[in-house]
């Protein structure tokens, strides 16, 4: 596979170069929860895609305007009712599944707007994160930076638990990548990743 | 004191259009002149001219400030002007008194060549079409093929969507700030009743007032009194006037006791000296036929199909003239016919009239959204 990205994006932000390399060039592409639009940017610059991020806090709006994406002010979990059916080749949710109220109606808008669905949270099954809990304390590390009295993440899940929502919400998984540290893991994926990658679509 | 960063000091120009113009309405006005004021330098390639269009009560004067005349700063001089979010340094910024204005372009003050006598009543309604079509021929007039960006707020902000309808190759960027593709029946109500004052002032004569020497000036009082109790919030008034009381008791009379009052009654005074209810009447039945959706059976997806400049839609939390919602529904077009739109609902408690307020957050995303504006 070709690859056109900036060597310093991928460096900082492998979970990037994971999304792209799944996304085809030209797509139509909706990001959840895009935070300040550096994904979107950067699949805009490397994949030619074209898109909207939506987003509800006001920094991260800003910081959208200057990345110059296009960014749709709106709360997430009062659905996605601006979007038609079947409009996105890849809705997108990455790294935001864990701090959404309504994740299984938020998982069903993004089949219904999308041909496909992309998202990426951080493995609670984590062996560190496991050890954390043995050692009688709610995990803090790089990917999970909060404690758990700040912490924006209400719904936590492991790998098995994210396959179990997928079945319930007829979502048939079509692609599933597990990371740690910008490295792929295939050996106990759900002990030994930080961050999952799943790519589904809606089961007819 | 001179804002360093104000365009300083500027001066009016005219220009006749003599190429008839066919109006909505099925009638044609054979010419017409326009007043208008511009900022920054257009560039060699004429490529970075920005129109800014004005709302209901706006005119040309958007930024700057008259040589002969203290505190005469334009409408919009918090967002026009040298490192401000609409940057003249980079941008040529146009300002025009629409068509059927009362700050020098034609309109029904204005004198009617064909019987030496004021227009009044004669004078035809115009559209927010008409007014396109007329600031596409001052763009002729000064050379401008293609704009990088119209902006405009409400009234303006329609102005700013037809813009790209009619002349989709000739807008790069649309700024629609508090604005709507329709007015509800709530709104043309507000409109009617500010006519109706108007039109019921014994000094109306029918519109033909210049004939008889005199104003309808208690009916255009109360109309912008409605219209400015209906561009603020609730909270805002609370927040700047609450109950106070002018003279702190109660005087159990009907003359001016709430501070509100006071307030509301000045703001009446002062527009009533300065502008012309005929032209009132037009702006408001301007705002009250916007609607593109229209000639599509009412889809406004539809309408944006020709459409092809990029979009920041804003609007503000306690805006409820012209509510978030509305800005939602051009978005929804936006979205559906897939064009690069942005959208921000605004944190404000100025009603209406945000988007004169000169409040950070704002004015960064304009600046922000502007900076990515190519020249």
């Amino acid at each position: 596979m070709t690859d056109t990205t900036a060597p310093s994006t991928i460096a900082l932000r492998p979970d990037f170069a994971a999304i792209a390399e799944w996304i085809k060039p030209g797509a139509k592409i909706l990001d959840l929860g895009c935070g300040d639009g550096s994904l979107l940017r950067y699949l805009r610059d490397t994949r030619n895609v074209f898109g909207y991020g939506v987003e509800i806090d006001d920094d991260n709006l800003l910081s959208c305007f200057c990345n110059g994406i296009n960014v749709i002010q709106n709360d997430l979990e009062t659905g996605l009712s601006s979007f038609e059916s079947d409009s996105f080749d890849y809705v997108i949710l990455s790294q935001t599944l864990q701090a959404t109220r309504h994740t299984e109606g938020i998982i069903q808008e993004m089949l219904r707007v999308g041909k496909e669905g992309i998202v990426s949270f951080p493995n609670f099954g984590y062996w560190k994160n496991r050890m954390q809990v043995i050692s009688g304390h709610m995990p803090v590390s790089k990917n999970l930076p909060y404690h758990w009295y700040d912490t924006p993440n209400i719904h936590l899940c492991t790998l098995g638990d994210f396959e179990a929502l997928c079945q319930q919400c007829d979502a048939r998984i079509l692609e599933r990548r597990v990371m740690n540290g910008g490295h792929p893991v295939n050996f106990l994926p759900n002990l030994m990743g930080m961050l999952a990658f799943y790519r589904f679509e809606r089961r007819e | 004191m001179q804002d360093s960063k104000s365009v300083g000091v500027v001066t009016p120009q005219y220009v006749t259009i003599d190429k008839p113009l066919q109006l909505k309405s099925g009638l044609l006005l054979d010419s017409y002149h326009l007043v208008y004021e511009t900022y920054g330098q257009l560039n060699a390639a004429r490529s970075n001219a920005v129109l800014i269009c004005h709302a209901l009560s706006g005119n040309h004067h958007v930024a700057g400030v008259y040589a002969d005349k203290e505190k005469s700063y334009g409408w919009w001089d918090n967002m026009v002007g040298p490192g401000k979010p609409i940057d003249t340094n980079r941008f040529f910024v146009i300002g025009v008194n629409n068509l059927g204005g009362c700050h020098g372009s034609t309109g029904p003050a204005s004198i009617d060549t064909k019987t030496g006598k004021h227009y009044g009543a004669s004078f035809p309604i115009v559209t927010v079409e008409d007014w396109v079509e007329t600031q596409a021929q001052l763009a002729e007039h000064l050379g401008i093929e293609q704009f990088a960006a119209i902006v405009g707020g409400s009234l303006g902000g329609m102005q700013a969507m037809q813009w790209t309808l009619d002349y989709p190759e000739k807008v790069r960027h649309a700024l629609v700030i508090a604005a709507a593709a329709k007015l509800t029946a709530q709104n043309i109500a507000f409109n009617d009743v500010a006519r109706q004052a108007i039109m019921t002032d014994q000094e109306f004569y029918g519109g033909n007032y210049y004939a008889y020497d005199t104003l309808p000036r208690r009916g255009l009082r109360l109309a912008r009194m409605l219209g400015h109790i209906t561009y603020l919030s609730d909270d805002s008034m609370a927040a700047k006037f609450g109950r106070s009381l002018r003279n702190g008791d109660l005087s159990f009379g009907f003359d001016v006791e709430f501070e509100i009052e006071s307030y509301l009654r000045y703001q009446g005074d002062k527009f009533a000296d300065l502008f012309d209810a005929n032209s009132y009447l037009l702006m408001t039945k301007a705002l009250d036929y916007f609607d593109p959706a229209n000639a599509y059976g009412g889809d406004l997806s539809a309408a944006f199909q020709v459409a092809k400049a990029n979009y920041l839609i804003l609007s503000f939390t306690t805006d409820w003239r012209f509510s978030p919602e509305r800005s939602r529904e051009i978005v929804k077009a936006l979205l559906d016919n897939k064009i690069n739109v942005s959208y921000a609902e605004i944190t404000s408690s100025h009603g209406h009239d945000s988007f004169l307020m000169e409040t950070q957050y704002y004015h960064q995303l304009v600046r922000a959204y502007m900076d990515n504006v190519s020249t």
